[in-house]
């Protein structure tokens, strides 16, 4: 039988998703990625590998997120597409008349609006990562906090402090202020939570026109304390998939199936050996930062270049 | 400026009797030069400037001409002056551009400090001829930007440019550049190339500098003609030149629901030509600007008003000295998805 196998590397989480003809799931699994993706992935192909049944035959490959290219040359996938796309298309397959996705991933995070299943508006977080993921986590580890008993410790606030939620930055010094003069655990958690929504409603979601139903995805979607916010501030139903961290693995499968190209893909890569090398260019005072990708000592490719110089010589 | 510097230096060598250095092209450079002596919350433009002005005199440059007005800008050159004779540079800063005027009188004092022989008729004689040389670019480049996404052979627009522009500084009267005009133009529309008749069609507006500063924006024209789309760009320097004034007056008629009086700079030209790419029922609008810009900062809420009414999908660019340029592929990749889906 055949399957597709989507792969969504993003800056804290690898997520694989293995799915058959009908878009169901067959398999799938989150990792970490640790700052090496290339490793993630190894790692992450040989858990979907093991858990699948010899029946299936891999028919497509596709990758998204923030290492998609590199893990696209990698895997030798068939699409290699962006994040907004992939969670449009994985949600769509679930809730074909959802309005609103709001994600919040790691370091990047997103709105799309969608009518009738097309995408009609998106917009992502410009140059910092304040409101995301990251800046959960890190707050997580200061306050010594296990990042999944975040949410819950969340719920027990009746009362969350008030976090400045402009800037991550200005955030912790407001943080840091509220825990010394004596706020309880709970409630700074709490108005953490309060301050991603804020943040992200206000900088991300700035002018949009938010229309139930609300899907809310990302790995932040985890996290109960986030999610009564949004239903509190946005005052409707927010809806959170079990798979709601898979979405854009789900989704980049589903593209992979709908642009297979024939092709028979084999899971064992583990022997691959697949290494980069950065250089200065040094050709003009542009001297651009080169990254040489091999595959098994090949040079196949190379990013980074601004002309074509350093390729041709 | 773009390709701007072959007229621009094509004047001067004209009408004054100097060596005429053409800036270096702006490289990675020139950027980190600018950014490492300009106040940090500047905007990009100002660094540019001053890092080309940098390298200009580290080339053995003497005198720098600069002008500039609308909104901050009116004072960089006073700055940039400032910052670059603390830093020990030797140089004279010709400024043609002071309180938001050009004073004829002024600048023809200054001229005439430069070269003492300088004829006030071949000077208005060859400005003519420049000015006709901006117009009959800025209609090439409009009919290239039409185009390019649908070449068949690669680079052959741009090639074709380059050739034009090298025929370009060498012609001595008005007659002979229109003849040229004629012929390049006839050239380029033989170019092949492969158009469907209804393409995606996206409009450009924005902050100027950024706008016609190929490096500054990421060569994101060049990116976005890789996805087959025809593009749309108005801001060019006969509309700084010649139609300004008229384009901001019709601006402020044509679109008195959205703005009662006028912003600075390009701000309500952006205004009335949203409106009018919403009308012509273009795909799509991007609107760029350097970070910090702070008339179009201004204006960005009535742009974001307008496209919505007009359910046109815009986007938001914001380039500073070191922006990353992958997050910028993926949100111009993920535009180009969105425009695409909505067409079918």
């Amino acid at each position: 039988m055949n399957c597709y196998l989507g792969v969504d590397i993003g800056s804290i989480s690898t997520k694989g998703v293995i799915i058959d003809e009908n878009n169901n799931i067959i398999t799938s699994s989150y990792i970490w990625t640790e700052g090496n993706p290339v490793n993630a992935v190894k790692k992450l192909i040989n858990i979907l590998k093991n858990n699948l049944d010899n029946k299936y035959i891999v028919k497509g490959i596709g990758t998204t997120g923030s290492a998609r290219k590199l893990i696209g040359l990698l895997l030798d996938a068939n699409i290699v597409k962006n994040e907004i796309m992939a969670h449009a298309v994985g949600t769509l397959s679930i809730y074909p008349d959802v309005k609103t996705i709001l994600e919040i991933g790691g370091q990047d995070s997103k709105i799309i609006l969608l009518n009738n299943g097309i995408i009609t508006d998106y917009a992502m977080n410009t140059l910092c990562a304040a409101g995301t993921g990251s800046f959960l986590s890190s707050q997580a580890k200061r306050l010594n906090i296990n990042i999944e008993d975040f949410g819950p410790l969340a719920l027990k606030s009746n009362n969350p402090v008030k976090i400045a939620a402009r800037c991550t930055v200005f955030a912790e010094s407001d943080l840091i202020h509220k825990a010394q003069v004596g706020y309880k655990k709970e409630d700074i958690v709490a108005g953490l939570c309060k301050s991603i929504v804020l943040n992200y409603l206000n900088n991300v979601g700035k002018g949009k026109n938010i229309k139930s139903p609300v899907i809310f995805q990302g790995g932040v979607s985890k996290n109960l304390g986030v999610l009564k916010y949004f239903k509190e501030i946005l005052n409707t139903d927010v809806i959170v998939d079990p798979n709601s961290h898979l979405m854009g693995a789900l989704g980049i499968a589903i593209l992979a199936k709908k642009n297979s190209i024939g092709k028979t893909y084999d899971l064992n890569i583990q022997n691959i050996s697949f290494d980069t090398k950065a250089i200065d260019c040094g050709g003009c005072s542009n001297n651009c930062e080169l990254l040489r990708i091999y595959k098994d000592n090949k040079l196949i490719d190379i990013w980074g270049n601004r002309c074509d110089k350093y390729i041709k010589n | 400026m773009g390709d701007y510097y072959v007229p621009a230096k094509y004047l001067l060598s004209k009408i004054v009797n100097a060596d005429i250095l053409v800036a270096p092209f702006i490289t990675a450079k020139t950027i980190e030069l600018g950014s490492k002596y300009s106040p940090d919350f500047v905007c990009t433009p100002f660094k540019y400037t001053l890092g080309t002005m940098i390298e200009a005199l580290d080339n053995g440059a003497n005198i720098l001409i600069q002008f500039g007005g609308g909104c901050r800008y009116g004072y960089y050159s006073e700055l940039q002056e400032q910052i670059l004779k603390d830093l020990g540079y030797k140089f004279e800063l010709l400024n043609l551009i002071t309180n938001g005027k050009a004073n004829v009188k002024r600048i023809y004092k200054m001229i005439k400090r430069i070269d003492k022989k300088f004829n006030v008729l071949k000077g208005l004689y060859y400005l003519f001829i420049t000015i006709k040389m901006v117009k009959y670019m800025d209609k090439i480049d409009d009919y290239i930007r039409r185009n390019i996404g649908f070449e068949i052979t690669k680079n052959s627009f741009s090639n074709l440019k380059q050739e034009m522009l090298n025929k370009f500084s060498l012609v001595n009267n008005s007659i002979s550049l229109y003849i040229m005009y004629r012929k390049y133009f006839k050239k380029f529309k033989k170019i092949k190339i492969n158009k469907p008749k209804d393409c995606l069609k996206v409009g450009i507006i924005g902050e100027l500098y950024t706008l016609m500063e190929p490096f500054s924006n990421y060569y994101l024209e060049k990116e976005l003609a890789q996805y087959n789309i025809e593009l749309k760009r108005f801001t060019n320097v006969t509309y700084l030149l010649v139609n300004y004034k008229k384009i901001n007056k019709k601006a402020l008629k044509k679109s008195k629901q959205y703005m009662k009086y006028q912003f600075s700079a390009d701000a309500s030209s952006n205004v009335y030509w949203t409106k009018y790419l919403c009308d012509k029922k273009y795909d799509g609008i991007i609107h760029i600007k350097s970070s910090f810009c702070t008339p179009e900062i201004g204006v960005m809420p009535l742009l974001d008003k307008i496209a919505n009414e007009n359910n046109v999908p815009m986007i938001h660019f914001s380039f500073d000295a070191n922006t990353s340029e992958v997050g910028i592929k993926t949100r111009l990749e993920a535009f180009y998805d969105m425009i695409e889906m909505r067409r079918k």
